[in-house]
């Protein structure tokens, strides 16, 4: 079953490739995306064995995580077909390939506990995420995708001198050496401390850039405003999630060599710094995609700072994966239809969006409300678990740090958010063909719905999985 | 063999320094390609024959000193530029720079809590100097080209690094990371080409328009 997860999307990206039409290979890309949502569904009722060696594991880390991103993509895939219908000035070939290869390479993060290979897939991601940050052959696009390339390479290269020093920190210690992570954790007792500390400093820059928490977040803005909607949202919901999971197996190392009080300090420190960043270039973004991408710098530092916590917020976090990369779904798919049928990103000239696309304007602002944190939506919940615990533990200085940051991001998301939305279409607008559809609104109202289902009411099986993640990530007494 | 290891890993630290302090992007291209053969020689050196190893050095041999250099060397061609211009830090500088920090890595490299056996050999702080080496010319020049270059130099930092622990890295995970570098190297030569059709330079101090305000 681990194979197909990786093989079928595989297969996907040659089909799509030797698709000569443009029209068929988005709707080939939603076969696929279903299959293998339905592989997940299966492997995350009947859990496979371990396989032999330890390579691959499902745990309930690795389930939160494959969820998230296959759900998520599954909606891209099928808002892409009407999406890619008002692109056809030019081919759609490398964005279904590289989608495809992605969600393979995703898939692969989460199964293995062989944290070499896990290095290698994160890679992948990185690298065919790139040529979808440039589908709009721009000066603009150009740049966005070389601060990527260049700036996540470097972080992940960093983060494999981190996982060689852990290597080494097994050689010194005469254990077998070894990169599994339950071997490492067996033996983290006898590893040197000296190398797993820099291993820690290493692994935490490195997969810290990866998933753009301050201050190493400065490519974010660039290729998430650069990149078209579908492809934003699979970075803000995605590829951010797969970097966090890199980030939980760190932790769980953390945990066994009883170094983690360090770890849960930078963290800590990592994340408020991303929320304040957040907050500062949140208020008056003048383009409306770059303002999403602060929003996902923020909530990469909300998860941060739960892991850093740790006790209950630990919950938090990982209900967080599922609350915020859902929701990112509905903000950049919405903002995609937005964008075509204003053919402006910038929010002087996007206006009275409820008037003139009532479906996508609506969707970006309940959107909007349930990314910052308010009742009924999940974010809520996820949100409000991580500062209660804040509180609880008697940090009051995070917690206020937190509280605070969520305000101003609040207030200043509200004062981009609602102009643009609100009022009347100015009169110099530029008329586009793009018309709401049932395929480009379809996909982020279902995800919406799912974000507000799962705020008020979170099913039985999911609760019992976020419990079986967070005991994982316990830290012992 | 071990001491014959070390002398190469000089010409490694040495290479360093003509990627640091050259101009001319051929040349630099050229020395990087040799110090990625001198990587794909040395775990023959240090580590006892195996099938395993021959793939290695045989796929290091090739990514590292033949096909990403070409890819490279078609980049320059297709941009029509040779030389490396006003860099944000002049040559005498990084030069001096690199001489200290590689300093400071044998300084580093003694304190550290190594292996009895790997005490007196230069590959831990050879991978550091190379890193830090990578590290500085990626952030001093401003071509895209050169770019990549500091990229690949730190990338054999790490790689020398690796060389110490053959054991913990499965075939598969060392292929893979090759890989990924060869891919990655394909995508940043692409770019390379469509930044010079758009703003008729390589010069990545152009990128600016995407600023916050």
């Amino acid at each position: 079953m681990f194979a197909a997860l990786i093989l079928l999307p595989l297969a996907g990206a040659i089909v799509t490739w030797l698709i000569p039409y443009d029209r068929l290979r988005p709707k080939v890309l939603s076969l696929f995306a279903l299959g293998h949502l339905g592989i997940v569904i299966h492997v995350l009722t009947f859990t496979p064995p371990e396989s032999p060696g330890g390579w691959f594991h499902l745990d309930a880390l690795g389930k939160i995580v494959l969820l998230s991103t296959s759900l998520l993509f599954l909606f891209c895939a099928v808002y892409s077909i009407g999406y890619l219908f008002y692109r056809r000035e030019r081919s759609n070939r490398v964005l279904c390939i590289g989608l495809l290869i992605c969600l393979a390479a995703a898939s692969l993060v989460t199964i293995t506990h062989h944290l070499g290979l896990m290095w290698v897939a994160l890679e992948t991601t990185t690298i065919s995420m790139a040529p979808l940050i440039y589908f709009n052959r721009n000066a603009r696009s150009i740049e966005a995708t070389w601060k990527y390339l260049l700036i996540c390479s470097v972080g992940v290269a960093l983060a494999l001198i981190g996982l060689y020093f852990l290597a080494y920190a097994t050689i010194v210690a005469k254990v077998e050496p070894s990169l599994l992570l339950d071997d490492l954790m067996r033996d983290a007792g006898q590893l040197s401390s000296g190398w797993v500390h820099a291993a820690f400093v290493f692994l935490l820059v490195g997969f810290g850039s990866k998933m753009g928490l301050a201050p190493l977040h400065t490519w974010k803005p660039d290729a998430y405003g650069e990149a078209p909607g579908l492809v934003g949202a699979m970075l803000a919901g995605g590829l951010v999630n797969l970097a966090f999971l890199a980030l939980l197996r760190v932790y769980q190392l953390c945990l066994a060599t009883k170094e983690i009080a360090f770890f849960q300090n930078a963290l800590v420190v990592m994340g408020l710094i991303s929320m304040l960043f957040a907050a500062i270039f949140m208020a008056r973004q003048a383009d409306f995609k770059r303002m999403l991408a602060y929003s996902s710098v923020e909530h990469v530092g909300i998860m941060a700072v739960a892991l850093g916590i740790g006790g209950k917020a630990i919950f938090g976090a990982l209900f967080h994966i599922l609350a915020n990369g859902l929701t990112k779904g509905v903000l950049f798919l919405s903002s995609g239809n937005i964008h075509r049928s204003y053919n402006s990103k910038s929010t002087v000239q996007v206006r009275g969006a409820l008037r003139r696309l009532p479906w996508s304007g609506g969707l970006f602002l309940a959107g909007f409300i349930a990314i910052t944190g308010s009742p009924p939506f999940a974010p809520f919940i996820s949100e409000f678990t991580i500062v209660s615990s804040a509180f609880m533990q008697g940090r009051m200085l995070v917690g206020a740090l937190f509280l605070l940051s969520l305000a101003i991001i609040f207030i200043g998301m509200a004062l981009t958010v609602l102009p643009m939305v609100m009022g009347d279409v100015p009169e110099d607008s530029e008329k586009t063909s793009y018309r709401d559809s049932l395929l480009t609104v379809g996909p982020p109202l279902v995800l919406l719905l799912m974000v507000f289902l799962l705020g008020v009411w979170i099913p039985q099986p999911l609760m019992d999985l976020l419990r079986e993640g967070a005991a994982l990530l316990e830290v012992p007494q | 063999m071990i001491t014959f290891a070390d002398q190469l890993l000089v010409l490694v630290l040495l290479i360093n320094f003509i990627s640091l302090g050259t101009s001319r992007l051929m040349f630099s291209i050229r020395a990087v390609a040799a110090q990625g053969v001198i990587l794909g020689v040395l775990p023959g050196l240090i580590h006892p024959f195996s099938w395993h190893l021959v793939g290695i050095t045989a796929g290091i041999i090739a990514i590292k000193g033949l096909i990403i250099p070409l890819l490279l060397n078609r980049a320059v061609r297709s941009a029509e530029i040779k030389r490396e211009v006003e860099p944000y830090l002049g040559y005498v500088p990084t030069l001096l720079l690199g001489a200290l920090f590689t300093a400071l890595s044998f300084g580093f490299a003694s304190k550290l809590p190594l292996l009895a056996e790997h005490q007196n050999y230069m590959f831990v702080p050879a991978s550091i100097a190379t890193l830090m080496a990578g590290f500085l010319i990626l952030t001093t020049r401003r071509k895209a080209i050169s770019q990549v270059i500091g990229y690949l130099v730190l990338e054999n930092g790490i790689f020398i690094f690796g060389l110490l622990l053959a054991d913990a890295m499965p075939l598969m995970v060392e292929a893979g990371a090759l890989l990924d570098l060869l891919v990655g190297t394909f995508v940043m030569g692409i770019v390379i080409n469509h930044i010079s059709r758009e703003f008729s330079s390589l010069d990545t101090s152009r990128l600016t328009s995407l600023k916050e305000e």
